[in-house]
């Protein structure tokens, strides 16, 4: 298991280190960030475990927006998002700027045995769930604190937030009462302390959908997939046991029922949240379990649809070799009428160096996002079955090298693509209490991509 | 405080003091807040590096407090300086026995959880009395703690931590009530038991396997995978037993947590060797599959692992994912370590149904700006054509389609074009060998790619064209000619097949290229320093002197067949992974024992052997240099060859198979060196990107990385 973990920053210094078992050499770190370094000049893509004199290196790449800011001073956000676009792009063409390859910090954990990867990279990233709220230069002792807490002799121990909020808090010396371990980090409820109170007791489901979709330059529709989740905000009084009914096809099949009104929804893999009692799920089809206090992911959900994508995008592009580029692009809602997209954000890329952007839209606004290197065109409302179409013009001193694919953003608030509604959600608790369930759905846009098609190298002005 | 105002003679003391020595002074002051000011100061300069072990004493003075952040505090700063004061921590042993009489659970499980992390023998014997209690505290938390420290004492003292009867008070705690001391416990006895001699310290019998069972669905996520990693271990008695643990796991796979999945998968994977029934077998290959592409929905780091741990899989049930090609299609912004894997598992996953689709996945991929993904793409084509026959054509349209487009985009000075080409060729080369006199109508537009080739694979991969087809090539003999002037300057590969293949054009046209042949000889026996080149031009030009005839039927003979090897990993070798599932060992592809270091000694053992393993390999691939020495002319010399004697007539290691025997004996001798050079971590990524490479040349690059 792990025998170290690291917090380091852009530079490979390490901010915070734990050494859990003592048996390797912390100057192990050392070594780090050469030695990535070293597999990204050799053209080889830096894997997130990598072995070098008996010690074992596992790494993930910290998201923390705090330490962004602090160590970019500002100009720093744009690149990094811009890295998690398109880093294989960027790499090629930063080279010359290669430490924005680093922007995000890596937290790494050392380990000397054949250890569980798997444990260890997904501890990393509870572990920074935990430090996001934490602003590390400010706050090293809370994250002393965590790191005894979350994991003994590099095995991981409690990762519940709010189980570890209850005992582990700065102001703690300030209490009268010393805190306690609570129960919960013990229990077989290890999620959910005791004697906790509402005067109003009430939960919130939130069924997101995102879709994922990964259309060829030619148009044709390589993958589309559904990612679900539903989330809970729960405010509910003592441990009250819920079920929450589903028209899950599964079922209603096992059961020889059959939805009352709509169809049944087929999902290929479903995960829970670990409150849900799996054995029973696997035995009926039953949700049932003891919720968190406040709010988490009760369950995600994948399921494959033949549905057409939501949200078309066909692009056009004419390239006159060395003077202008144009692109046509026309947009599609292809759902239903009575409902609407909101926010609807289409990213185009266009090449590096294009300049002086001329625009032409039926509907919304569009800009040119330099940084981005891409054409946003904005909509705030796009009602189903509508189609818009968008032109831009771009001065371009060279030839378009290959570029990324067009994506797109969007929210349809009261729909969900996949079908899937809530029948019920039955909240029973010992001391009988009457709460109100309150559910919304929406979907969403996940990784949505169409590739975009080859330039037209002509001199002929279609219109559409 | 530095007082400012009276500035003291420079002779009586520094002017400054030094950090540490206000520290000092503070850590000593009679006020509380500023005793603990000086303790977080004392903590940041520890975390930034900066060395305060010399505040030790006045450090420990502060650990009898009742505020928890600030024990917490002095906790931590003893686990760090422990071991350079090893003599002052005895001091601090008085408050870590009354700690753990404390009333407050959280004070008992934290000192017992400390004294464990101080790794000094004189506080060992101090630590018995307090684990005994915290051992059978009431509080479950304290226990889970307790659990833990055994294992670090046994770690530190075997023999203290058996004799003391911790250990099976551990084995007892396996009953435990509450589930999070099962877990923990498990988790000791594992770690026990892997560093024990005699490896019985935790055996599951059908006792331990009920327990076990019923902890696993009251436990935490990683309480979860200690139990089901516990159980990967156990081989049921029977296929009944099997079938019975199975059916408790499979809930699992709709765990949140990827690594419960996994440990679950591996549980079925493993147990799957004992059931029979095809019909269970063809259901639990059917209920892992939606699991597995769930995981390719997680973060980058964990796709990684499962996309390594899916290779594996796939190698072991081909059948697993047949219908889920698409699912492994790479999105633009995967990081390029996810998509080198990708690339991996859809050729593994490729046939006669789903090929077409993967074909323009990869010509689009050939189009991107990553140089290693690109090539990759481009090889994965000809690892389609060479895997599926009825796709050979397409695959070669497919890239003659990328060096035509490649060549325009060259032609407006695009730098990127050249290396499509260049692997491009090399993927034809393969395919020419697979396939023989297929596609011959295609090589006019390779000869055009010559002048643009600068690496040496390419390169020699052209001329080895140039020399099995001259023939149908006009001017092979010009081709060939242009190389002469800079042959010296040549890499030794391709000084090698020019040799090679300069003698097929004269055996095949002799009467245009006597000159030239005698000229490439003449500079190769003569200039070479190079004694493979120098040799094999000397057994040619003996060969071809002494009988033209049996040149030919030499030098031209027929080439085996080569095929992509569905397995890159020796079976042996892959039952091993599996055994391994979701560890580092699963991560790398390789053994455990090939990377882990086991201190200095243990460092020494494990290279040790990997010499002495590459002197035998070693000794296996050179036995083919001696013969060349000593029956000079009865040793086939063409390409077959390039496969050691020792080894099976399979050949299908693309690269060696069309460069002659020399270079894979000179690649060896790389690798010998190599062997005491730095460690290449990176290696096991090139071997297994051609997938096509022999299980030999697998085994000498793990070698290799060893070190």
């Amino acid at each position: 298991m792990a025998s170290a973990v690291f917090v380091l920053d852009l530079k490979g210094k390490v901010l915070i280190s734990r050494n859990y078992r003592g048996d390797i050499p912390m100057s192990a770190v050392e070594k780090f960030m050469p030695l990535v370094l070293e597999a990204e000049e050799e053209q080889q893509a830096p894997t997130p475990c990598f072995t070098h004199e008996g010690v074992s290196y596992l790494y993930i790449r910290h998201n923390n927006l705090y330490c962004i800011l602090f160590a970019e001073a500002g100009v720093g956000i744009w690149k990094r998002k811009r890295r998690m676009f398109n880093r294989s792009s960027f790499s090629y063409f930063a080279s010359s700027t290669i430490n924005l390859l680093y922007l995000l910090e890596p937290v790494l954990a050392l380990t000397k045995k054949n250890s569980n990867a798997t444990t260890i990279l997904l501890f990393l990233h509870k572990l920074t769930e935990e430090l996001e709220e934490e602003s590390i230069r400010d706050n090293f002792v809370i994250i002393y604190e965590l790191l005894d807490e979350m994991m003994d002799f590099g095995y991981p121990q409690t990762t519940e937030t709010k189980i570890l909020q209850e005992y582990i808090t700065q102001e703690s010396h300030k209490l009268e009462i010393q805190v306690r371990p609570p129960m919960a980090v013990t229990n077989a409820v290890s999620w959910r302390s005791e004697n906790i109170k509402y005067r109003k007791n009430e939960v919130f489901l939130d069924v997101i959908e995102s879709v994922n979709l990964l259309v060829n330059a030619n148009g044709n529709v390589l993958r589309s997939e559904i990612l679900g989740v539903i989330k809970m905000k729960c405010y509910l009084t003592g441990m009250p046991e819920l079920r929450l009914g589903l028209n899950d096809k599964v079922m209603f099949e096992s059961t020889g029922r059959s939805p009352t009104r709509g169809k049944a929804i087929e999902m290929e893999d479903v995960k829970f949240h670990q409150c849900v009692r799996l054995s029973r799920f696997e035995n009926d089809r039953t949700i049932s379990f003891i919720p968190p206090d406040g709010g988490f992911e009760l369950m995600s959900y994948r399921l494959n649809t033949q549905v057409k994508p939501l949200i078309w995008v066909e692009a056009q592009i004419e390239n006159y070799t060395g003077s202008r580029i144009e692109y046509t692009i026309k947009a599609k809602a292809q759902f239903k009428r009575r409902s609407t997209a909101n926010n609807v954000e289409i990213y185009v890329p266009v090449p590096d160096d294009a300049d002086t952007p001329k625009f032409r839209s039926s509907i919304g606004s569009v800009h040119y996002a330099p940084e981005k290197s891409s054409i946003v065109w904005k909509i705030k409302q796009f009602q189903g079955g509508k189609d818009f179409s968008m032109r831009a013009h771009f001065g371009l001193p060279s030839d378009p090298e290959k570029k990324p694919p067009i994506g797109v953003k969007f929210e349809i608030p009261y729909f969900t693509t996949s079908g899937i509604q809530v029948r019920y959600l039955k909240i029973v608790e010992k001391s009988g209490y009457q709460a109100l369930p309150w559910v919304r759905y929406i979907t969403q846009n996940g990784d949505y991509q169409l590739r975009m098609p080859e330039s037209i190298k002509n001199n002929k002005m279609t219109f559409i | 405080m530095t007082d400012f105002r009276i500035p003291k003679p420079k002779f009586f003391a520094t002017t400054k003091k030094g950090e540490n020595y206000e520290l000092k002074a503070d850590l000593n002051s009679e006020y509380r807040d500023r005793r603990k000011d000086a303790i977080k100061k004392v903590i940041a300069n520890m975390t930034v590096g900066k060395d305060v072990s010399g505040l030790f004493p006045d450090v420990l003075k502060n650990m009898q407090t009742d505020d928890l952040e600030q024990k917490k505090l002095v906790y931590l700063y003893l686990m760090n300086y422990a071991k350079t004061q090893p003599e002052l921590v005895i001091l601090a042993v008085n408050t870590f026995v009354k700690d753990t009489d404390d009333v407050n659970p959280l004070i008992r499980a934290l000192a017992i959880r400390t004294m464990g992390c101080i790794r000094v023998e004189k506080i060992v014997d101090y630590l018995c009395e307090p684990l005994r209690k915290c051992l059978r505290d009431e509080n479950p938390y304290v226990r889970k703690t307790a659990a833990i420290c055994v294992a670090k004492l046994y770690d530190l003292n075997p023999t203290l931590a058996t004799d003391n009867g911790f250990v099976a008070t551990v084995q007892d705690m396996v009953s435990d009530s509450n589930p999070m001391v099962v877990a923990n416990a498990i988790t000791a006895l594992a770690e026990i038991h892997e560093a024990s001699e005699a490896k019985d310290i935790f055996v599951i019998n059908h006792a331990t396997l009920n327990k076990l069972m019923a902890a696993l669905n009251e436990c935490t996520e990683w309480g979860r995978i200690a139990i089901l990693t516990a159980l990967a271990d156990y081989r049921p008695v029977d296929e009944k037993e099997a079938e019975i643990i199975i059916e408790r796991v499979v809930p699992q796979f709709q765990h949140a947590n990827g690594s419960v999945v996994l440990a679950g998968i591996k549980i079925v994977v493993l147990y799957m060797r004992v059931i029979k029934s095809e019909d269970l077998i063809r259901q639990l290959v059917k209920k892992m599959a939606p699991p597995l592409v769930t995981l390719i929905s997680s973060v980058p780091e964990v796709q990684y692992v499962a996309l390594r741990n899916i290779n594996l899989i796939l190698q072991k049930r081909p059948d697993i994912l047949q219908n889920e090609m698409r699912v492994f299609f790479c999105k633009y912004n995967d990081p390029l370590y996810v998509k080198l894997e990708k690339l991996e598992i859809m050729i593994k996953l490729a046939n006669e149904k789903n090929v077409d689709q993967l074909l323009s996945e990869l010509k689009e991929y050939a189009s991107e700006v990553d140089v290693d993904f690109v090539r990759k793409s481009v090889r994965a084509i000809g690892q389609c054509a060479i895997k599926i026959e009825e796709t050979s054509e397409r695959c070669i349209n497919v890239l003659l389609d990328l060096i035509n487009s490649s060549n325009t985009m060259s032609d407006i000075g695009n730098s990127k074009a050249n290396y499509v080409v260049q692997e491009a060729i090399i993927v034809i080369k393969d395919i020419f060998r697979k396939y023989p006199r297929k596609y011959e109508g295609i090589i006019p537009t390779l000869c055009k790619n010559l002048d643009a080739l600068d690496e040496p694979e390419a390169k020699a991969s052209l001329i080895w064209i140039i020399g099995e087809y001259a023939e149908k090539i006009d001017n092979a003999n010009e081709l060939l000619d242009s190389f002469l002037e800079t042959f010296r300057d040549e890499n030794v590969q391709v000084q090698l097949q020019l040799i090679t293949a300069t003698v097929k054009v004269f055996l095949k046209k002799p009467q245009k290229t006597r000159d030239i042949v005698q000229q490439v000889l003449q500079i190769a026996t003569t200039e070479c320093d190079n004694p493979d080149i120098r040799d094999r031009a000397y057994v040619y030009w003996r060969l071809l002197s002494t009988d033209p005839q049996a040149a030919k039927a030499v030098v031209l003979s027929e080439k085996p067949a080569i095929s992509v090897e569905n397995q890159s990993i020796s079976p042996a070798l892959l039952e091993e992974l599996i055994n391994n599932i979701s560890t580092l060992a699963s991560v790398y592809h390789k053994p455990p024992e090939t990377f882990l270091g086991r201190g200095k000694f243990g460092a020494d053992a494990v290279q040790r052997r990997a010499i002495e393993e590459q002197e035998e390999a070693s000794r296996e691939t050179e036995s083919p240099i001696q013969v060349k020495d000593e029956n000079l002319l009865d040793l086939d010399f063409s390409d077959a060859s390039a496969t050691p004697s020792s080894s099976k007539p399979s050949s299908s290691n693309l690269s060696s198979a069309a460069s002659p025997p020399s270079s894979s004996i000179s690649n060896n001798i790389d690798d010998l060196l190599g062997l005491f050079g730095t460690t290449t971590t990176n290696n096991s990524s090139t071997t297994q990107a051609g997938s096509s490479a022999t299980t030999q040349s697998n085994a000498l690059s793990d070698l290799v990385s060893l070190i």
